[in-house]
């Protein structure tokens, strides 16, 4: 026998409970409660391959703030997102920072570089 | 005092203040002044540092920052003059706009219009009453955020927070990404006024327990906080004697709702409504005195800041249209009136002549969870128009467009909108 499997979508705002038939080889065998194309390549991903983009911070020197807003510029695997923390934890940047300034490359070995989100002016002296 | 005259002023560089200044500038406007009292523009939107931003307005998801850049560097371009470190310390309704600074000492601004962009700010443990000592270590989840995402400091190792609303789960899944253990999120209500996918997203992938129906009844600790009293409510909020348990913790995060900054509005003679906590406005977001507009946060709370932008380029649009020789009206005005289960609509009335307009957005909020329903506009007792929705939260703002060609005539003076469940 197989297993119901329930996702809520997040791809859009709806948020619209799907239920899941899996059959004995893990494949999906019937899917309700979407109502859009993307919502069926959500659910499809999330039960197979769930990602989160990571929006957190890095450190900065000589800027208006002492740190800049980051991003995983795509998203990675959730299991590994505290060890993508842990990473980022150990950077520290050089104002001015611009936006889109490349703060780690190909994170974890995912592909993904962590990217900055804003811009950081230095540091009037 | 320093005197000084501007076509257009816009109090508040955030996110409403932008899209508004931008609008009227692409409208013809071309002396324009934004006042924002922080250092630099972009408002809330540049603690908020997680994605999710503009998946409506510009079609993918950005974070807080990189939304509020994308307009900041639109007002560059454009060269709308910007005064940052500036507080507006009053708004008159002949539209003098009293400001101060550092650099100009007191400024007195003659504007031809005002738009008022202030957003809002957090309630707070005094707005609800909990009981218990005042130690270190309880904030609001908003003041947290800045703290973490901004200025470096993270408040606490152990977090207890408040209010399931979506500055709540953000902050669940911020600090327990920073490291912190997040023991519990409580919800006074049955249901979470957070949008969905931050429950999942926040929540659902840490583990992290939503425990609906209880509040904090106590705070304990000395110079820090050590634990709270947590009980179960009742449908009247009232907290169920023998339930309560305690938590140690040493950081109470407070997501209890915003209200919007209305000090300048009220004293400019703005008149209010007691739902919104906003000004009554038109669809021209214009107020009850002629030539000061409001928009975003300000006028009522929104869910998604793609809304806010929405709104904003409306108000920036109406105030061009006032400054470059008035707006026409229709010979009678409508109210708009929230039915059953729609807590409010805004605009509060629909009062302009516009021929060329195609649509009148409605945006509203459910006052209920409900699924499967009817969203039904009547204009007096008769049905003009209804739509379907499978699921209505008030959470989640509603938008419901309506035809000019349906409200044309001038037979029309009350609109009213009701959700009710649909009848299979």
């Amino acid at each position: 026998m197989g297993k119901k499997v329930e996702i809520t979508c997040i791809s859009c705002p709806m948020g619209c409970d799907v239920e899941l038939e899996i059959d004995d080889n893990n494949q999906i065998e019937c899917m309700e409660g979407n109502n859009c194309k993307a919502g069926e390549k959500y659910v499809r991903n999330e039960y197979y391959n769930p990602t989160r983009i990571l929006p957190t911070t890095a450190r900065v020197k000589n800027g208006v703030l002492p740190l800049v807003p980051v991003k995983s510029k795509d998203p990675l695997p959730k299991e590994i997102l505290e060890e993508a923390m842990t990473e980022i934890a150990k950077v520290e940047l050089e104002a001015p920072i611009k936006l889109g300034d490349i703060v780690i490359e190909n994170i974890l070995d995912t592909g993904v570089n962590i990217v900055t989100t804003r811009e950081i002016l230095k540091k009037k002296q | 005092m320093n005197n000084q005259n501007y076509e257009l002023v816009v109090v508040g560089g955030g996110p409403a203040g932008l899209a508004a200044a931008q609008e009227a500038y692409d409208q013809g406007i071309r002396d324009i002044l934004i006042i924002e009292r922080d250092f630099e523009l972009g408002g809330i939107l540049q603690q908020c540092i997680h994605n999710g931003f503009g998946l409506h307005y510009f079609g993918e998801e950005l974070t807080g920052p990189e939304y509020a850049h994308q307009f900041i560097k639109n007002i560059r371009e454009r060269g709308i003059d910007i005064k940052l470190d500036t507080m507006v310390l009053e708004v008159t309704p002949d539209k003098k706009v009293f400001a101060i600074n550092s650099d100009e000492g007191m400024i007195e601004i003659d504007a031809g219009a005002v738009i008022l962009a202030m957003g809002c700010r957090e309630r707070t443990r005094e707005a609800i009453d909990i009981p218990g000592s005042r130690p270190a270590g309880v904030y609001s989840a908003g003041t947290a955020q800045r703290y973490i995402n901004m200025e470096q400091w993270i408040p606490g190792e152990k977090v207890v927070i408040l209010g399931s609303g979506d500055i709540g789960l953000i902050m669940a899944r911020r600090m327990h990404l920073e490291g912190a253990e997040v023991e519990a999120v409580l919800e006074l209500l049955p249901f979470s006024g957070g949008l969905t996918r931050n429950i999942v997203q926040c929540l659902e992938d840490f583990d992290i327990p939503l425990r609906m129906q209880q509040t904090v009844v106590e705070i304990k600790g000395q110079d820090r906080l050590e634990s709270v009293v947590v009980a179960e409510v009742d449908d009247n909020f009232k907290p169920i004697k023998g339930t309560e348990y305690e938590i140690e913790c040493d950081t109470l995060l407070l997501s209890v709702g915003l209200i919007p900054e209305n000090e300048l509005s009220e004293e400019a003679g703005v008149e209010m409504s007691s739902i919104t906590g906003g000004p009554i406005v038109n669809e021209g977001r214009e107020t009850n005195i002629e030539g000061i507009f409001a928009c975003g946060n300000v006028l009522h709370v929104h869910d998604l800041v793609d809304w806010v932008t929405e709104e904003s380029l409306i108000a920036g649009k109406t105030a061009a249209d006032y400054l470059k020789g008035g707006i026409a009206k229709r010979s009678k005005a409508i109210d708009v009136n929230p039915g059953e289960n729609v807590g409010y609509i805004v605009p509060h009335k629909i009062t302009n002549k516009v021929d060329d307009r195609k649509l009148v957005n409605l945006y509203m909020r459910a006052k209920q969870p409900m699924a499967d329903v009817k969203i039904n506009l009547y204009a007096g007792d008769k049905k003009l128009l209804d739509k379907k929705a499978r699921r209505v939260e008030p959470g989640e703002m509603i938008t419901f467009p309506v035809p000019e060609k349906m409200i044309s005539s001038n037979d029309i003076s009350s609109l009213k909108v009701d959700i009710v469940k649909e009848e299979k």
